[in-house]
């Protein structure tokens, strides 16, 4: 049996993407020596002319993503930290985002932006530990978070094969996740639900490494509630015939986000299932506060996060 | 291989009167209420566009600006269909989805007019970069105002130019202002200075001199190309009109009249070549067909508003109830 690790998926996944595509290139800090595992091994197989070590000038080098995009190459822009992409917010909601609408389709964009370890790290406090997927969904970037390494392969593959500019979130809390792979790694479609966990009563909507959480909770819950558990994988664009399609048998629904509250990705599904559903009871979600900024101290980092006990109150709620 | 339409003096002129006449007719839309959101007039600072264009090849390539009318034009861009687009209709260049601030032709190598300042500059880097890489002997002219010297984006990106070795001529037209701020009270140091703390060949050129910006295009253009990596051209120009159509409302009194008129007795269009008058008159003729094929030009259906939102082609859910 070989397990395969997240971290060994997405570089997979990248050297075939690399191996595969002579247009495929990497930008980003440290990634000759591959810092953040995403890269270990690249630069000595396929040169530093192609996994390309930057120097640390975010703006500029995603900006030079999307130019060499606009020359045909498929840049994978790799970043360091969550956070850093509040840095380069122009450049990819104004600018990526913006270039195939503003001329009329004669540009297209193709950069996938990988953050390896988003979310909290435990210990990185307020400034490392953000988690701003929902401001990408909301901008109209295509927005994914890979729960599991056959996800992470396969969805990591098909951003950089599509014409858009991706980001891509690769949580810190799913990154120590290991599978037993037997099939062959394929790319999954972009947009694309997964049913993790059949269940009749409520779905549970699960974002990234909370995943798993959500699994956990469903067999611990198991002889009192039947919970499916459903992975979007893909938060923009968000599978909304998947979501639908399991309300249409549980009724009920709990969203486990490990993002900010107000107008974050929770609500958006809450939002769906209201206006295309009908809810047996109110929609629960289990998501950080409002605005928050994630404390030092490991009992606070953890107190703002969604926990389990959180998500198991949640569903009980639901079903009344 | 140099642009044909600006392979002599005569084609140079020609090339900045049409841009003259086509700023002077966007102006008079403007007016009228023809064109909505105004423009940026290039008036003044036809020499820079069209002297550093004249160094370019075709397939070499642009990225522009705000004021992107004049370098759209001098790379060779139909002026019927730059016209529609500002107008926003679907025989625009950009089919009505860009208008004047972000106006752009691939098929002629122009990434874009760009409504951010700087925006443009690293993405002529990785543009070149990206070239380069193919094989391709293209160069990138990244044209910016004395504003985006001030943008962080822009020094990161002539740092990232100079290790690359990256094929692109920066030209930075310094017409003294940033709207209404002052190029000598916003810079400090010098703009050549800046670039040549990132090790790259800087020189300040008369931008109201067609062939002299031309010869330091052509110099800097002759170093990319061969290898020789980034190049810096700051070229001292003016804009003779106002910093945006809609300060004509304002009367805003940031510089004088006399500086105006000192600046107008410069005009780069003031030295003409023989056969000039006839040059005019096929320049107007020109652009009257222009104005006509954009004035005929239908407006887009809005049932198309999100078309091209995506490259692949997703569609998104409509903003309307279900
Ligand atoms: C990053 C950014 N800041 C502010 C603006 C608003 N703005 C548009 S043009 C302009 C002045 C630009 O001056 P300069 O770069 O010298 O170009 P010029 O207008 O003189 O051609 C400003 C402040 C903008 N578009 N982008
Ligand atoms: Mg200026």
């Amino acid at each position: 049996m070989t397990l395969l690790s997240y971290a060994k998926a997405m570089n997979r996944a990248l050297a075939d993407a690399l191996e595969a595509d002579p247009a495929v290139c990497v930008f980003g800090e440290d990634v000759g020596a591959g810092l953040a595992g995403l890269t270990l091994g690249l630069q000595q197989r396929f040169g530093a002319e192609r996994v390309v070590d930057v120097p640390l000038s975010e703006q500029a080098f995603t900006s030079a993503g999307i130019g060499a995009a606009l020359n045909g190459m498929r840049p994978v822009i790799e970043l360091q930290i969550p956070s850093l992409l509040f840095l380069v917010f122009e450049q990819l909601a104004n600018q990526a985002h913006k270039f195939s609408l503003m001329t009329g389709g004669q540009a297209r964009v193709p950069l996938t932006v990988v953050v390896p370890g988003s979310g909290s790290r435990s210990g990185w406090a307020g400034q490392h530990s953000d988690h701003p997927y929902g401001l990408f969904a909301h901008v109209g970037i295509k927005t994914l978070a890979p729960a599991t390494p056959t996800d992470a392969y396969g969805l990591l593959s098909s951003a950089i094969r599509d014409d858009d500019p991706v980001v891509l979130f690769a949580p810190a809390g799913a990154l120590g996740v290991r599978e037993d792979v037997t099939a062959p790694l394929v790319p999954v479609p972009i947009g694309t639900a997964r049913t993790v966990r059949r269940g009749t009563d409520v779905t549970v909507v699960a974002v990234g490494h909370l995943v798993h959480q959500a699994v956990a909770v469903a067999e611990e819950l198991a002889g009192e509630v039947s919970v499916e558990v459903l992975d979007p994988r893909t938060l923009y664009p968000l599978d909304r015939a998947a979501l639908v399609e399991s309300l249409g048998r549980t009724g009920r629904l709990v969203v486990a986000d490990d993002s900010n509250r107000f107008a974050g990705f929770a609500a958006e599904v809450l939002a769906v299932a209201a206006e295309e559903c009908r809810l047996l009871a109110p929609p629960r979600r289990v998501t950080r506060p409002d605005g928050a900024v994630l404390p030092f101290a490991p009992t606070l980092d953890r107190a703002v996060q969604p926990s389990a006990g959180q998500l198991r109150d949640a569903i009980r709620a639901a079903l009344k | 291989m140099s642009l044909p339409h600006l392979a002599d003096p005569a084609g140079r002129y020609r090339t900045m009167r049409l841009i003259r006449s086509f700023e002077e007719l966007a102006l008079e839309w403007v007016r009228s209420g023809l064109v909505v959101g105004g423009t940026h007039p290039y008036i003044g600072q036809e020499a820079v566009a069209v002297g550093v264009c004249a160094a370019l090849d075709p397939a070499d390539q642009l990225t522009s600006t705000h004021r992107g009318h004049g370098h759209v034009l001098a790379k060779g861009a139909d002026p019927g269909r730059l016209l529609a687009e500002l107008l926003g209709r679907v025989g625009g260049l950009n089919g009505g989805r860009g208008g004047s601030m972000h106006a752009a032709d691939f098929s002629l190598g122009i990434l874009g007019a760009n409504g951010i300042v700087g925006a443009g500059a690293p993405i002529a880097v990785g543009a070149a970069w990206a070239a380069r890489r193919r094989g391709e002997p293209t160069v990138l002219a990244s044209f910016f105002g004395d504003g985006a010297l001030n943008q962080g984006v822009l020094l990161e990106s002539l740092n990232l130019a100079s290790i690359w070795r990256a094929p692109v001529v920066f030209v930075c037209e310094n017409n003294g202002y940033a709207t209404t701020l002052p190029a000598a009270s916003a810079v400090g140091g010098s703009a050549c200075g800046r670039a040549a703390a990132f090790g790259i060949p800087a020189e300040t050129v008369d931008g109201m001199d067609v062939e002299a910006v031309r010869a330091a295009a052509e110099r800097a253009v002759e170093r990319a190309r061969s290898g020789g990596g980034p190049s810096f051209l700051e070229c001292l120009t003016y804009r003779f009109e106002a910093h945006h159509t809609m300060e004509r409302r304002f009367r805003l009194s940031y510089r004088t009249a006399e500086e105006v008129a000192s600046w107008r007795e410069r005009d780069p269009l003031a030295a003409q070549p023989p056969g000039a008058a006839a040059i005019d008159l096929e320049v107007a003729e020109l652009l009257s067909s222009a104005a006509g094929f954009a004035l005929a030009s239908a407006e887009p259906d809005p049932a198309t508003a999100t078309d091209h939102l995506y490259a692949s082609g997703l569609r998104p859910r409509s903003g309307a109830a279900l």
